[in-house]
């Protein structure tokens, strides 16, 4: 059943990209610029295989959750790290965030040489995680896992949060109108955009670590194909509603899975699919100019 | 040589393109306008740079790439200027499309492999005299031709800028656009040269990656120093001497390692490599509140 196994492939592939672009979506609608779901992701998955490493044989089945915990936190402390910035000294989250990403990788690069590296030392990866540490697969004899669950579960709840609950709606108007969020509904603007950050690291860092507990099974360099640049696009092309980013992000899953088929097949560069994906921003952003509006829940952040 | 003069050459070598780039950045931003955009005008100038330098002539690779960060800065113009979309939504999606557009054209045009194609290179080029000064002598003076151009271009920028009837009308626009538009400045004319201005900064910057420098194409090889670039920037504080001092220091941190390995120290090599992004962190929060932006840089549409 090769139709089967691409289409799981996609659906693989879908998974960070929804949790990633969620993070973004979340960040962006709460006024926060966080460029970082690429370095986030690259720290969560690292957690997430050092812990799954370390705790696997202790824990047990339990390790699973651990991993899946500490990849969030990485994902969380990572952010925090710009989200400090721009609480104490203003800097920019858009430039902090792109800086955090490349430190991230550079970080990535050393661990896989050095203190986690897989004990024969050849290959720069780490050791594979023990089958009790990975996420169960669905479907038989694919690729497809628990971690798809997980993303559409998030999305939903996310997309609870900003339609009925109180912190949703604070979230949205700190994002809109930060000025009328404080004065009209007391709403603490920095503290509220602070956990916004947070909480868009820690979703961004839970991708990698679903990345590594169910898929790769091991940490290694290039992990992410730029899932966390793919979700900037994921989000806003979801108008950054987070049921519209798991539509959004099977879309671009199956645009990138497709690319991969048509280099394999008809030696067509797959980085013409990030070309594709930047267009397609690009032309809403015009069109929703050209209506006379932004991308709804989007606003402009501070830039000094 | 001594490392001394080893660690200060290589100084001036990484500063030349985070110079060029800063310096066009200073010029867009002081009319108000922010281009994230710049990463993508830097990789698309190392690729016309490249592709063009291929007909055996160094300065029409030069040129090539002038030409090539333009086209991606005409883009960025077009979304920025014409339709007022959003800024940093439109500059990170146009240097995502850039670097993949780069990639997926190379990868067509000479295989995926990338064979190695050898373009003519600058030399060095000692200035008589001046090149024997103790220590400062050959890092400044023993240098491709394209630094010299550089050196010649801080104090003209600088003059345009504040020296002239023209440039002070573009920093009038970056500061107050009504009272700019009232006493009859084009506006969007000024802007868009300005944006013009900054892509074909940021074109030479990669050219002289591939021209000066590296000797050949490789993707994403502008690796984020479009963004370390408008960091400088800051630090610089939107001046052109500014500018260039900030780049010289970090021009020298990244050259850090060639003193390091004089010195016979072995530290993790990806620790050099993160480095610039590290101290971009630290520099931005040092500046904290010291710095002064354009007042409407980034937000021109919520003035007019």
């Amino acid at each position: 059943m090769p139709d089967l196994s691409l289409l799981a492939d996609a659906l693989v592939r879908a998974t960070p990209l929804i949790i990633a672009g969620l993070a973004v979506a979340f960040a962006f609608r709460g006024g926060v610029f966080n460029i970082g779901a690429e370095g986030q992701l690259l720290v969560g998955a690292t957690a997430g295989a050092a812990v799954s490493l370390w705790a696997g044989p202790a824990l047990g089945r339990s390790v699973l959750i651990v991993a899946l915990l500490s990849a969030a936190l990485a994902g969380a402390a990572w952010a925090a790290v710009a989200a400090e910035l721009r609480k104490r000294f203003g800097v920019l989250e858009i430039i902090s965030t792109i800086m955090l990403n490349f430190i991230a990788l550079h970080l990535v690069s050393f661990l896989v040489r050095g203190p986690l590296q897989e004990p024969t030392r050849i290959y720069p990866q780490t050791q594979s995680i023990a089958d009790s540490a990975r996420l169960p697969i669905i479907l038989p004899n694919t690729r497809f896992h628990f971690g798809f669950i997980i993303a559409i579960v998030l999305a939903c709840f996310f997309g609870w949060l900003f339609k009925t609950t109180a912190i949703g709606f604070r979230v949205r108007a700190i994002g809109a109108a930060p000025k009328a969020a404080w004065i009209a509904g007391k709403v603490d603007v920095k503290r509220t955009s602070y956990i916004v950050f947070l909480v868009s690291g820690a979703l961004a860092g839970l991708a990698g670590g679903i990345e590594v507990s169910g898929v790769t099974y091991a940490l290694y360099e290039n992990l992410s194909p730029g899932y966390g640049y793919t979700a900037i696009a994921v989000a806003l092309i979801a108008g950054l509603n987070p049921i519209g980013v798991i539509a959004s992000g099977i879309f671009f899953a199956f645009l990138e899975t497709g690319a991969l088929a048509l280099q394999r097949d008809f030696a067509i560069p797959s980085s013409a699919a990030s070309v594709v994906e930047a267009v397609f921003v690009l032309a809403a952003l015009a069109i929703s100019s050209l209506r006379g509006r932004g991308i709804p829940g989007l606003t402009r952040p501070a830039t000094r | 040589m001594i490392p001394f003069e080893t660690f200060l050459e290589g100084t001036v070598r990484t500063a030349t393109p985070l110079s060029f780039a800063a310096l066009g950045e200073t010029i867009t931003e002081r009319s108000g306008i922010i281009n994230i955009g710049l990463e993508g005008a830097i990789i698309a100038g190392a690729f016309g740079g490249f592709v063009a330098a291929g007909t055996g002539h160094v300065w029409i690779g030069f040129a090539g790439a002038a030409a090539a960060g333009m086209f991606i800065a005409a883009i960025f113009a077009f979304f920025a200027i014409r339709l007022r979309t959003d800024q940093i939504i439109a500059g990170t999606a146009i240097s995502l499309m850039s670097l993949g557009l780069t990639a997926t054209l190379y990868r067509q045009l000479y295989g995926a492999t990338g064979a190695a194609l050898s373009i003519p290179t600058m030399g060095v080029v000692e200035i008589p005299g001046l090149v024997s000064i103790p220590l400062i002598g050959r890092a400044l003076f023993a240098q491709p031709p394209i630094t010299y151009l550089l050196y010649a271009l801080i104090p003209v920028v600088w003059f345009w800028l504040y020296r002239t009837y023209s440039g002070l009308g573009l920093r009038a626009i970056g500061e107050d656009p009504r009272a700019a538009v009232a006493a009859g400045i084009p506006a969007n004319r000024v802007q868009a040269l300005a944006v013009l201005l900054g892509g074909m900064f940021g074109g030479i910057a990669g050219g002289t990656l591939v021209i000066a420098q590296a000797g050949s194409f490789a993707e994403g090889m502008s690796a984020g120093r479009g963004f370390i670039a408008i960091a400088i920037v800051v630090l610089g504080r939107w001046h052109p001497f500014g500018v260039a001092a900030a780049a010289l220091v970090f021009g020298a941190a990244s050259a850090l390692q060639y003193l390091f390995q004089a010195m016979g120290w072995s530290l993790p090599y990806q620790l050099f490599l993160a480095l610039p992004y590290v101290l971009t962190l630290l520099g931005l929060a040092g500046i904290a509140g010291k710095a002064t932006a354009p007042a409407s840089l980034g937000r021109w549409q919520d003035q007019t």
